[in-house]
């Protein structure tokens, strides 16, 4: 990662929202009359990080960790506390109209398409705000509706749409400006596996064209395999991991998962003197290992064993992601 | 200024597509806007037959004119803006409004223009069937209609942004249905909706003066019924550009606080 070529770069950044508290019942409601109680939230902790131009950044976190309000931060919606971010050069929430010309904030459950209207008009309507000259917007429609198949669905209004078909239409008015910088927070939610597929196919490949960087959360792993060598990984608004995707594996999750199917069965052998056993079935056993010993390991189960196969992977990347949230909430208990 | 146009024409387009859909709220809200001065209008014309054919230098075709021409101008001047900003606030639809790189006031704007041009096709015969039934006879020189134009257009903009500037109110409170309904009981009052402010005692009337809501409504409708004199037909104009200026300030710094604090307590 070269500064020279970072897109966005985040220093300290954080956010503290300031929230009024209550008790249930009448007298407390009285009470909050008289003197209100309020609690601070810090939502975002001093996070740091840079992303280059071109990356593609998982942004990944349980539900408030403080994913959102990071992106909404960089996408000018929302005023730091404290700390530093640039985006494109631009302090985003100054909301410089250059700025906001170059940038996409997509949210799953948000929609910027006018309800009423059919889709094309809504477009229609992007093209005047973003001042986007009239071949660059044609072109950019055929090709959005080429890659996302939009064809049945432009002259319907927004209304008729399935979710899907609304989702897909929300990305293709977010990206009509053919922006620099894609926020996407979760893109894919409630959308079924191809829709999802394809959404994912369409961001590899916009990315490849424009050379956009993306910064996108999603609660899919399939998301994050699909698309990022990169995660960075915050917990209770604090930055938890930045680095390859396999890394975190390698750091939080240092065990590999072996399957053994077994010829004649295990017979009542004990299997955990090899690992863990996570699933024992007759004639098939998965264990997960320490990283370190896999080698070994494997070496004496084909020597004691009759083994018909085996497998060593590396855990699924949803445990890898559970491991990493528990490690953090026993280290945070502890401490 | 032809991006402008362009954005407008967008705006414009997509206002009027939606108010097709929704055509009976539409002649709904058409019809408020028209029972509301007939009644007044009912109401003060009859005073005026049983105190033998005026009140306060109001005869009783006067009041009928009046009142026709506060449902145009009312019409052509208010906006609903300060309703809608509390769900959009709520909903998060303001958030996606300040992604985009235009002012969000452009397209409330147009918004409003849209709906005002498309009701004009039943308000106009309205009036005119209005005018017919009440037996209003009423002879504008052509110099007052020309005068007419630019004031109506003050009146607009500055009762606009005025109340652009009461929907930003949405950023502090909840509640703003309390302070919306606390405001129109005003307008009706100090903007001659209920009556001909000549009417009003001589105090209340020097009150109205120096409010905004004169200005908005009853002055528009005295200059097209000419009872105003040089002197107050441009005093009234010092006093729209007066209104109009403060209300673009009041409206640029509530603007600028309310997106502050919705950016510090969360979008």
């Amino acid at each position: 990662m070269t500064q020279d070529n970072a897109v966005i770069q985040i220093e300290d950044l954080s956010k503290i929202y300031t929230v009024t508290e209550r008790e249930a019942g009448l007298a407390a409601a009285l009470r909050s009359l008289v003197s209100r109680k309020t609690r601070d939230v810090r939502a975002v902790d001093k996070i740091s990080f840079s992303v280059d131009e071109g990356e593609i950044v998982g942004f990944l976190g349980p539900n408030g960790a403080g994913k959102t309000t990071t992106l909404k931060m960089l996408a000018g919606l929302l005023h730091p506390t404290d700390g530093r971010a640039t985006v494109l050069d631009f302090r985003p929430w100054e909301r410089n109209r250059d700025y906001l010309r170059r940038m996409t904030l997509v949210m799953g459950q948000r929609n910027q398409l006018v309800w009423d209207i059919p889709v094309i008009d809504t477009f229609e309507l992007n093209r005047a705000v973003y001042r986007i000259p009239e071949p660059d917007y044609k072109r950019t429609v055929d090709e959005l509706t080429d890659l996302l198949e939009l064809a049945p669905l432009l002259r319907k209004p927004t209304r008729n749409l399935s979710l899907g078909e609304r989702m897909k239409c929300e990305i293709a008015a977010a990206l009509l400006h053919r922006p620099w910088v894609l926020f996407l927070d979760e893109p894919t939610i409630g959308l079924d596996v191809t829709m999802q597929r394809r959404i994912r196919q369409f961001i590899v490949d916009y990315n490849q064209r424009t050379g956009a960087t993306v910064l996108l959360t999603s609660h899919y792993m399939a998301d994050v395999e699909a698309l990022c060598k990169r995660v960075i990984v915050i917990h209770h608004g604090k930055l938890l991991f930045d680095g390859d995707l396999s890394g975190l594996a390698d750091r939080f999750a240092p065990f590999k998962t072996v399957e053994v199917e077994l010829q004649n069965g295990a017979g009542g052998r004990p299997l955990d003197e090899y690992g863990e056993v996570l699933v024992r079935s007759p004639g098939r056993v998965t264990l997960r290992v320490p990283k370190v010993e896999t080698a070994s390991v494997t070496g004496r189960i084909l020597t004691d064993l009759d083994v018909a196969d085996l497998t060593v992977q590396d855990p699924p990347i949803e445990d890898v992601i559970e491991q990493v949230f528990s490690q953090e909430a026993t280290e945070s208990e502890e401490g | 200024m032809t991006a402008f146009y362009s954005i407008y024409r967008g705006y414009f387009r997509t206002a009027l597509v939606v108010q097709f859909q929704y055509r009976v709220a539409m002649i709904i809200w058409l019809l408020g806007g028209i029972i509301e001065p007939v009644m007044y209008l009912v109401v003060w014309r009859t005073v005026a037959q049983q105190q033998g054919g005026a009140v306060g230098g109001y005869a009783v075709n006067d009041f009928a004119v009046y009142f026709i021409a506060i449902m145009l101008v009312e019409h052509g001047t208010f906006s609903w803006i300060m309703w809608e900003y509390d769900f959009r606030i709520r909903m998060g639809q303001f958030s996606s409004q300040l992604l985009k790189p235009i002012h969000p006031i452009h397209s409330d704007i147009a918004d409003n223009i849209g709906y005002k041009f498309l009701t004009l096709t039943v308000m106009a015969p309205t009036a005119a069937l209005l005018a017919w039934f009440f037996n209003a006879s009423w002879q504008p020189d052509a110099r007052t209609l020309a005068i007419f134009v630019p004031v109506l257009i003050l009146a607009f903009l500055m009762r606009f942004f005025w109340e652009w500037s009461l929907a930003m109110l949405a950023f502090w409170t909840t509640r703003v249905d309390a302070i919306n309904q606390a405001y129109f009981i005003v307008v009706l009052f100090f903007a001659g909706r209920l009556a001909p402010l000549e009417l009003f005692p001589q105090f209340l009337q020097r009150v109205a003066d120096f409010l905004p809501f004169r200005w908005m409504l009853a002055f528009p409708v005295e200059l097209l019924l000419g009872r105003l004199t040089p002197g107050e037909l441009w005093l009234g104009i010092a006093a729209q550009l007066f209104w109009l200026v403060a209300g673009y300030l009041v409206m640029q710094v509530i603007y600028r606080a309310g997106i502050r604090r919705y950016a510090a307590f969360g979008a």
